[in-house]
C-alpha cells in the first residue's frame, strides 16, 4: 500500500493533469430506462484549477463524481474507459488501493452535510479519525490538526467547535466542517458533489468563497459538480455540460457560459431566470382576496422531565394582503418562516393568535365541515413532486377525490379531471397511471391540477419549482403565470430562489426569522432595497457578473 | 403486484415457506377425506412404533390412537387457529393504531396507554386466564390469542402513521377536503401496509406456538386434536414411546418455520430497498 502512495505522488507531479478521465463508459442495470448511466465521457482535472460538471438530474454527473471515488454501486458496472491518476488507472483498483487513495489524495464532499456526518461523534474526532484510518500522526497531534483545520475553514470559535456534535453546528458550518475533513490530508484531487444546494444563498457564497480559496492556497484540482448556472459562473475555470451521460460541450468557463455552441448548452443558459423583474401593471387597486392580520406561531419542543423547552418563533406578528389577480412571493432562507405561513394560512397548522380572512370568511374560525367546505377556495401547490402525490392512488383519483369530496357527480369530476389535464399540458390517458410513471415536471403538473381540480380563488405554491430542474422549472412557472392569468387567479408564491421571485411575483415580501421585513414591489425592491437583509440576499445570488456582463 | 411476486419467488427461503404452507393447507384442507376416521378413536395396540404397519405409518399412542392422523386433524386446528386470531389482532390493532397515530394529541396518548397496558401483563399468563375464564373452546382460544397479540400491531401501525401523516400527500388530502376517516382508508393504511403484512405472517406463527403451547397444558378446545395437545398428551412417556411427542412437536417446528421464512421474504419482496445486497 505504502508504494502505491508513492507511486501516486512521483506520478502526480510529473504534470499539471492530476485525473484523467478517458471515454468512461458506466452500464446501468437491465431494465433502466438508458443503458449507459455515463457513455464515453472524457475529460481533465487540472491541478489549481476548478472543474465544473453541469447537467440536469439524471445527466450521470453524480455517477461520473462516484466512479471517481470508487463508490459505484454494485449494480453500475465500469464497461470501457479508464481513469488516470498518478500513473494508476483507478477504475482497475481493488479495495485496498483504494483505501490509501481514498480521503487521501482523492477526497469527497457531499451535499447533504447533516446525513454525511456521524451524528454521534464530535466534529474534532471525525476529522481526527481521517488521519487515524491512514496511520498518521499521533493523537495528540490529531487533535491540535483538527482545530487548525477548523480555523481554516473559518468555524468560528474552533477550540469549542471541535467538541461540538453535527446537530449543535449551522448547515453551513456542518459543511465548512465536512471541508475541513476531506481536506485534512491534503488531497490532489477534492470532488464536490453539489455542497452547496443544501444551503441558503448567504451561506452558499461563503461556502463558495471558502472552497475558491482553499482549492488556490493549496494548488487542488477541484471536480465540482453542480445543477446551478449561477454557481458555475461564479466558480468554474472550466466546464464540462452534460446531457444523458454524455458530454454534450466542454471548454474554458468564460467560452462557454458567454458563447456556448451546443443547443442544450444554450436552452440551459436561456432557462435560467433573469434577477430584473419585468414590469407588472400594479394590481392593488382591486379588491383584497387574503388578509393576514397579525399572525404569530412558536414552535414548542422538548419540555420532558430533564430537558428545557426549546421555542421557536416561526412567525411574529405578520401581515400581508393579497389583491385579487396578483402573485405575491415570499422569500427568505430556510428557517424564515415562510413555509410555516404558507401552512398556517391553509390551515394545516394553528396559529397561535392573528386572523387568516378570504373575503369574508376567517379560515382561523371555523372547524368541522364548514372548514372542510371553505378549504377548496385556497388551494396548495407541494414543494416535491415526488412526496406529494400518493403512490398507490391513480392520477384520475388523485385529481377526482377532492371534486367528489365537496358533492361533485364522480362522471363530472372525471370530465373535468381530463380538461384539467389538457390544461396543464398533459394527455388525457395520464388519468389511468400511477404518479411513478411521470416525471418530476409531469408529476408537478398533476399537483396543479389536483390544485385547479376545486376552482380555487388562490393558490399557495410552496416551493413549487424548487425540486425541478432549471429548462422544466421554467416550463411549470410559465404554465402557473398563464393558469393564473386564464382563470383570474391569485397566488402566494413561496421560494427561496429570488431569480424565481423576480419573475412570476408582483409584489415581494422578504422574511427573516418569522417575520417580514421588507414587503414591495417586484421591481422596486430588486432595483432600490431597502432593508439590510434584502440588500444581503440579493448580493448573495449566485451568477451574477455575468449576467449584469451580459446586460 | 407483478413485480411483488417476482421478488418474493426470487427468495429462496421465502419460496420453501410458501411451499410448505401450501402443502401443510392442503393436508389441512383435503387431509379428512383420506383418514375419514375420527383421530380420537382407538385403532390399534397403544405404543405402536412408527414404520412398523403400513396402515399407520408414525404409529400409536397411548391409547392406541392414529399419530398421523392426530397430525393431519391437529393441521386444521392450528392453520385456522393462527389464522383467525391473527385477522381478529389486526382488527383490533390496527384501527387503534391508525386512531393513535392520525389524531395524536390526547387520543392518541389514551390508545397508547391502553395498549401498553395490555402489553405490561405477561401474554402467556393473560392467555391462559382468558382461556380458563371463558371455558376452553376454539372460540375462546382465539380470543385470547387476539388479546393478547394485537399490541405491537397498534404499536407498529401507529409509528407508520406517524410518519405518512406529515407526507404532502396527505397534507393535499386535508386541503382538498377530504374527511379524516377517507384520508385514513384511502390514503395512509394502503401505504402503511407492508410492514404489517409482514408482521403479521409472523404473527401467525407466534398464534401457532401458543395455541400448542395452551394445548399442551390442557387448556385446549376438548373436542378438537391439535398439535400441543398431542405433545402434551406424549409428554409422560417420551421415554417409552418418543414418536407420540416428536412428530407432533416437527409438525410444528416445520409450520412455525415456513411461516418465518414466507415473513422474511415479504420483507424482502415489499421493502426492497433493505435488501441484504443494498448498501
Amino acid at each position: 500500500m505504502r508504494s502505491t502512495r508513492a507511486l501516486a505522488r512521483t506520478g502526480a507531479s510529473m504534470s499539471d493533469t492530476s485525473v484523467s478521465i478517458k471515454d468512461l463508459k458506466l452500464a446501468l442495470p437491465p431494465g433502466s430506462d438508458r443503458a449507459y448511466a455515463v457513455d464515453g465521457v472524457s475529460f481533465d482535472l487540472t491541478a489549481g484549477k476548478i472543474l465544473c460538471v453541469v447537467g440536469e438530474s439524471g445527466s450521470g454527473k453524480s455517477m461520473c463524481a462516484h466512479a471517481l471515488m470508487g463508490l459505484l454501486p454494485d449494480t453500475v458496472i465500469a464497461e470501457a474507459g479508464e481513469i488516470s491518476f498518478g500513473g494508476q488507472d483507478l477504475l482497475k483498483l481493488d479495495e485496498d488501493g483504494w483505501l490509501g487513495l481514498r480521503g487521501h489524495r482523492i477526497a469527497m464532499v457531499f451535499q447533504e452535510p447533516m446525513t454525511a456526518l456521524n451524528p454521534l461523534m464530535r466534529i474534532g474526532d471525525q476529522i481526527a479519525e481521517m488521519f487515524e484510518a491512514h496511520g498518521l500522526l499521533t493523537p495528540k497531534e490529531r487533535k491540535q490538526k483538527a482545530v487548525s483545520l477548523l480555523r481554516e475553514v473559518g468555524l468560528p470559535d474552533p477550540e469549542r467547535s471541535v467538541r461540538a456534535y453535527p446537530h449543535q453546528l449551522s448547515g453551513g458550518q456542518r459543511q465548512r466542517a465536512m471541508i475541513a475533513m476531506a481536506l485534512a490530508l491534503e488531497p490532489a484531487v477534492l470532488v464536490a458533489d453539489e455542497p452547496t444546494t443544501a444551503l441558503d444563498v448567504t451561506t452558499q457564497a461563503q461556502i463558495l468563497r471558502l472552497i475558491r480559496d482553499l482549492q488556490r492556497s493549496r494548488n487542488m484540482a477541484v471536480m465540482f459538480i453542480t445543477h446551478d448556472f449561477g454557481v458555475v459562473t461564479d466558480i468554474a475555470d472550466r466546464v464540462v455540460v452534460l446531457q444523458h451521460g454524455k458530454v454534450v460541450e466542454q471548454g474554458v468557463a468564460d467560452d462557454v457560459l458567454s458563447r456556448p455552441q451546443h443547443p442544450y448548452t444554450r436552452a440551459l443558459l436561456a432557462a435560467v431566470p433573469k434577477l430584473q423583474p419585468p414590469s407588472r401593471a400594479s394590481r392593488l387597486d382591486r379588491p383584497k382576496v387574503v388578509e393576514v392580520v397579525g399572525l404569530e406561531k412558536t414552535y414548542v419542543s422538548g419540555g420532558g422531565w430533564f430537558q428545557p423547552t426549546r421555542s421557536v418563533q416561526a412567525a411574529k406578528e405578520v401581515s400581508f394582503d393579497i389583491f385579487q389577480g396578483e402573485t405575491l412571493g415570499l422569500v427568505g432562507e430556510s428557517g424564515s418562516g415562510k413555509s410555516s405561513i404558507a401552512r398556517l394560512i391553509m390551515r394545516l397548522i394553528e396559529p397561535d393568535r392573528g386572523t387568516v380572512r378570504l373575503g369574508e370568511t376567517d379560515l382561523t374560525r371555523i372547524h368541522g365541515k364548514t372548514l372542510r367546505e371553505q378549504r377548496k377556495r385556497i388551494q396548495m401547490v407541494f414543494q416535491d413532486p415526488f412526496a406529494s402525490l400518493n403512490p398507490r392512488r391513480k392520477v384520475g383519483n388523485i385529481i377526482t377525490d377532492g371534486p367528489i369530496a365537496h358533492g361533485t357527480e364522480p362522471a363530472a369530476a372525471r370530465a373535468r379531471a381530463h380538461e384539467l389535464l389538457g390544461l396543464v399540458g398533459l394527455n388525457a390517458s395520464a388519468m389511468e397511471r400511477y404518479p411513478h410513471e411521470f416525471s418530476g415536471g409531469q408529476r408537478q403538473r398533476i399537483g396543479i391540477a389536483r390544485a385547479l381540480a376545486l376552482d380555487p380563488e388562490i393558490l399557495v405554491a410552496d416551493e413549487a419549482v424548487s425540486a425541478l430542474d432549471v429548462s422544466v422549472q421554467a416550463q411549470v412557472l410559465n404554465l402557473l403565470e398563464d393558469l393564473k392569468t386564464r382563470l383570474g387567479l391569485s397566488m402566494l408564491f413561496i421560494t427561496h430562489d429570488l431569480r424565481v421571485a423576480a419573475q412570476i411575483c408582483d409584489r415581494i415580501a422578504v422574511m427573516q426569522r418569522g417575520s417580514i421585513v421588507e414587503l414591495r414591489p417586484a421591481a422596486a425592491l430588486f432595483s432600490a432595497p431597502e432593508h439590510p437583509y434584502t440588500r444581503e440576499l440579493l448580493a448573495a445570488v449566485p451568477g451574477q457578473i455575468s449576467s449584469s456582463k451580459a446586460a | 403486484m407483478r413485480q411483488f411476486w417476482r421478488l418474493m419467488l426470487r427468495n429462496p427461503g421465502g419460496l420453501i415457506g410458501l411451499v410448505i404452507l401450501t402443502i401443510a393447507i392442503a393436508i389441512a384442507v383435503f387431509g379428512p377425506l383420506l383418514f375419514p376416521t375420527s383421530p380420537w378413536r382407538m385403532v390399534q395396540r397403544p405404543f405402536l412404533p412408527p414404520f412398523t404397519l403400513s396402515g399407520l405409518p408414525l404409529g400409536t399412542d397411548a391409547l392406541g390412537r392414529d399419530v398421523m392422523a392426530g397430525i393431519i386433524y391437529g393441521a386444521r386446528v392450528s392453520l385456522l387457529v393462527g389464522l383467525v386470531s391473527t385477522l381478529a389482532a389486526l382488527a383490533i390493532g390496527v384501527p387503534v393504531g391508525a386512531a393513535a397515530g392520525y389524531f395524536g394529541g390526547r387520543i392518541g396518548d389514551a390508545l397508547m396507554r391502553f395498549t401498553e397496558f395490555f402489553q405490561t401483563v405477561p401474554s402467556f399468563a393473560l392467555a391462559i386466564v382468558l382461556v380458563a375464564v371463558l371455558q376452553p373452546s376454539i372460540v375462546s382460544i382465539v380470543i385470547a390469542i387476539a388479546i393478547v397479540s394485537w399490541p405491537p400491531v397498534a404499536r407498529l401501525v401507529r409509528g407508520e402513521v406517524l410518519s405518512l401523516r406529515t407526507r404532502e400527500y396527505v397534507q393535499a388530502a386535508i386541503v382538498t377536503g377530504q374527511t379524516n376517516s377517507w384520508i385514513i382508508w384511502r390514503e395512509i393504511l394502503p401505504n402503511a401496509l407492508s410492514p404489517v403484512i409482514v408482521l403479521a405472517s409472523l404473527m401467525v406463527a407466534t398464534a401457532i406456538l401458543l395455541e400448542s403451547s395452551l394445548s399442551f397444558l390442557g387448556l385446549g378446545d376438548p373436542n378438537l386434536m391439535s398439535w400441543g395437545y398431542m405433545v402434551g398428551a406424549g409428554r409422560t412417556v417420551i421415554r417409552q414411546a418418543w414418536w407420540i411427542t416428536v412428530f407432533p412437536g416437527i409438525a410444528i417446528l416445520i409450520s412455525v418455520l415456513a411461516l418465518n421464512l414466507i415473513g422474511e421474504g415479504l420483507n424482502d419482496a415489499l421493502n426492497p430497498r433493505l435488501g441484504k445486497n443494498g448498501r
